[in-house]
C-alpha cells in the first residue's frame, strides 16, 4: 500500500530497529522449522513475507531483498526498478518522471537512509539481479545460509 | 594527469583504426587521450536519422569533424525509434570517427548489452556511455515492454568486469577484452539534489571514469554541486564534462522544462530568450556563455553540447566560446573523402596550428 510504504520510509529508524531486533529469532525459528518440518513449510513462509513485505512496503518479491540497503524504500517499486537510483528524471517535486503522482521511490530511499543507523549500505554498488530468484523467500535464503542482511 | 598538455592532435591516424594504447589509458581512442593529457574537451551528439540512407549520418556527423573531441551515437533518446546507436558507430567507425557508444538498459537485457559492447569495441569505438535511459512511457511507443534488466550503475560494473577481468557476467571468459572508456551521466539539477554527488560517487566506485551530465542553465546549482564533488575528491577519479544546449526559442524552453523529466531552466534564462528578437541567436549566445563560465568552474574537464536540429552551429559555437583555446579537435582524414569539395588548404593550416 502506497501511503504504508511512505510511512514505513518517514520511520525507516524505527523498522530498522524492529528489524534487528527480530530477525535473529524469526531466523532462528525459521532454521528450527526447516529442521522439522524440511522444505514443506516454504511456501507459507514465502506467503507470509510476501503478505507483510508487501503490506509494509509494497515488496515486489525480487527475492533478493536489500530493504535495509535502501532506507526502507522497496526499489523494485521504480517503474525502471532501479536498485542504483535514482535516475536522472526526477520531478522538482521529488515525484517519480513516470508516474507523477508517486514519490520517486530513490528520494525516499536517500531520506530514508538518512535516518538510520546503519543507512550508509545505500552507497554500495548494487550488482545485477538474478531474476531467477524472483518470487522466492529472503528470509528462508537467509536463515540457510545463516548470513546478515534484510 | 601530466602538468603539460600533449599536442594529442598530433598522435595517430585515423580513431577508426585503433591507436597505440598509452600507458595507464584503458581505451585506443582519442578522446581518454585528450582529457588525460589534461585538455579542456567539448564532446556533442548525433541526432541519428529514421532512415537507412547511410550517407545521412555522415552528413550530421561532418557537422562536428573537427569541431568537437568526440561526438555520442545516441541509443532511443527520449525512448522514441531512430537508427541504432550500434549501427551509427558502424557507419561512422567505417569512416574513421570513433564516436561514444550510449547504451541505455530501457531496451535490452544482459544477454544482448554484453554482446552489443563486444561489437562495438571490435569495430574501433573507445568510449560507451551507460544510462538507464528514460521509460518506454514518454517516447513514441508507449506501449512496448520495458526491459531495464540492468541500471546505469550495474552496466558501468558489467562493462568494467568484461574490461578488466575479461569475463562475462556469467563468469564466462572473453579472450580479447573489450578496451573501452567507460562513462556514465549524472543529472546535478533533479531531486534528490543534496545526494547527487553520493550518486556520482556510486558511479565513480562502479567504474565510470568519465561524465557527461544533463543541460547545464543554471551555473550556481552547478557550482554547488561541483564544489562538493571537488571536496570529496570526485573530480580526480572521473572527468567531468558538462552538459549545456542552444535553446531555440523561450516557448521550446518552457516545454522542455515541463514536459522532459530533469531539465533545469532558470526563469531568467527564459525571460532573456523572450526580450530577444532573434530567439534562436540569443540562445545560441547562451550557451557560448555558459561554456566560457563552466570552463571556470573548478573541476570542470569539458562540456557536452547538445545543438538539436542546431548542429551545423555547433562549429562556430565552440569557435566564439574560445573554451579549446586555440586547440583544433583531430579532423578524420578518411572523413575529407566523402566530402563533397576538397580542401587542400587543410593540410598547411593544420600544420600551422600545431604550436
Amino acid at each position: 500500500m502506497y501511503r504504508v510504504r511512505l510511512w514505513a520510509v518517514r520511520r525507516s529508524r524505527f523498522m530498522e530497529s524492529l528489524y534487528n531486533t527480530f530477525n535473529p529469532a524469526i531466523l532462528l525459528v525459521l532454521r528450527a522449522t526447516h529442521k522439522i518440518f524440511g522444505k514443506s513449510l516454504d511456501r507459507p513462509i514465502t506467503a507470509l513475507e510476501a503478505g507483510l513485505k508487501g503490506f509494509l512496503f509494497d515488496c515486489q518479491m525480487c527475492g533478493d531483498c536489500i530493504l535495509s540497503s535502501t532506507g526502507m524504500s522497496c526499489p523494485m517499486n521504480c517503474p525502471k526498478t532501479m536498485r542504483n537510483g535514482p535516475c536522472g528524471g526526477v520531478r522538482e517535486n521529488g515525484n517519480c518522471e513516470v508516474k507523477p503522482d508517486m514519490r520517486c521511490v530513490w528520494v525516499a530511499a536517500w531520506d530514508g537512509a538518512s535516518r538510520m543507523k546503519n543507512g550508509d549500505g545505500i552507497k554500495d554498488v548494487q550488482l545485477t539481479l538474478d531474476y531467477n530468484q524472483k518470487g522466492t523467500s529472503t528470509w528462508i535464503k537467509l536463515a540457510n545460509k545463516g548470513k546478515q542482511g534484510s | 594527469m601530466t602538468a603539460e598538455p600533449l599536442d594529442v592532435e598530433l598522435v595517430g591516424t585515423n580513431p577508426g583504426d585503433p591507436l597505440p594504447r598509452l600507458p595507464g589509458h584503458v581505451s585506443h581512442g582519442r578522446f581518454e587521450r585528450v582529457l588525460r593529457a589534461g585538455h579542456f574537451a567539448v564532446t556533442s551528439e548525433i541526432a541519428p536519422p529514421d532512415s537507412a540512407d547511410p550517407k545521412e549520418i555522415m552528413r550530421r556527423a561532418e557537422m562536428f569533424d573537427g569541431a568537437v573531441d568526440a561526438v555520442n551515437a545516441t541509443d532511443g533518446s527520449g525512448a522514441n525509434c531512430h537508427l541504432s546507436s550500434v549501427g551509427m558507430c558502424a557507419i561512422m567507425t567505417r569512416n574513421g570517427i570513433s564516436p561514444i557508444a550510449q547504451i541505455s538498459c530501457r531496451d535490452r537485457n544482459r544477454i544482448a548489452i554484453q554482446g552489443d559492447v563486444l561489437g562495438i569495441a571490435a569495430m574501433g569505438v573507445g568510449n560507451v556511455l551507460c544510462l538507464s535511459g528514460d521509460d518506454v512511457s514518454v517516447g513514441d511507443h508507449p506501449e512496448a515492454k520495458p526491459v531495464f534488466d540492468l541500471d546505469s550503475v550495474s552496466l558501468i560494473a558489467a562493462i568494467r568486469t568484461m574490461r578488466d577481468e575479461s569475463k562475462f557476467l556469467s563468469g564466462r571468459k572473453i579472450d580479447i577484452p573489450p578496451s573501452l572508456f567507460i562513462g556514465s551521466t549524472i543529472n546535478p539539477f533533479a531531486p534528490p539534489i543534496n545526494n547527487r554527488v553520493d550518486q556520482l560517487t556510486k558511479k565513480i566506485n562502479a567504474g565510470a571514469e568519465f561524465i557527461q551530465t544533463q543541460y547545464c542553465f543554471d551555473i550556481s546549482m552547478l557550482k554547488s554541486f561541483m564544489k562538493r564533488a571537488v571536496d570529496m575528491g570526485l573530480t580526480e577519479q572521473a572527468f567531468m564534462l558538462i552538459g549545456t544546449g542552444t535553446l531555440p526559442s523561450a516557448a521550446t524552453a518552457r516545454w522542455l522544462r515541463t514536459h522532459i523529466p530533469g531539465v533545469h531552466i532558470p526563469d531568467e534564462i527564459i525571460k532573456r530568450l523572450e526580450s530577444a528578437e532573434k530567439p534562436k541567436l540569443e540562445g545560441r549566445k547562451i550557451c557560448i556563455e555558459m561554456m566560457q563560465q563552466l570552463k571556470e568552474v573548478e573541476g570542470v574537464k569539458g562540456v557536452h553540447l547538445m545543438a538539436y536540429r542546431q548542429e551545423k552551429h555547433v562549429r562556430s559555437i565552440v569557435q566564439k566560446s574560445g573554451v579549446l583555446g586555440g586547440r583544433k579537435p583531430w579532423r578524420s582524414e578518411r572523413f575529407n573523402l566523402t566530402r563533397k569539395k576538397p580542401n587542400p588548404k587543410k593540410l598547411s593550416s593544420k600544420s600551422g596550428k600545431k604550436t
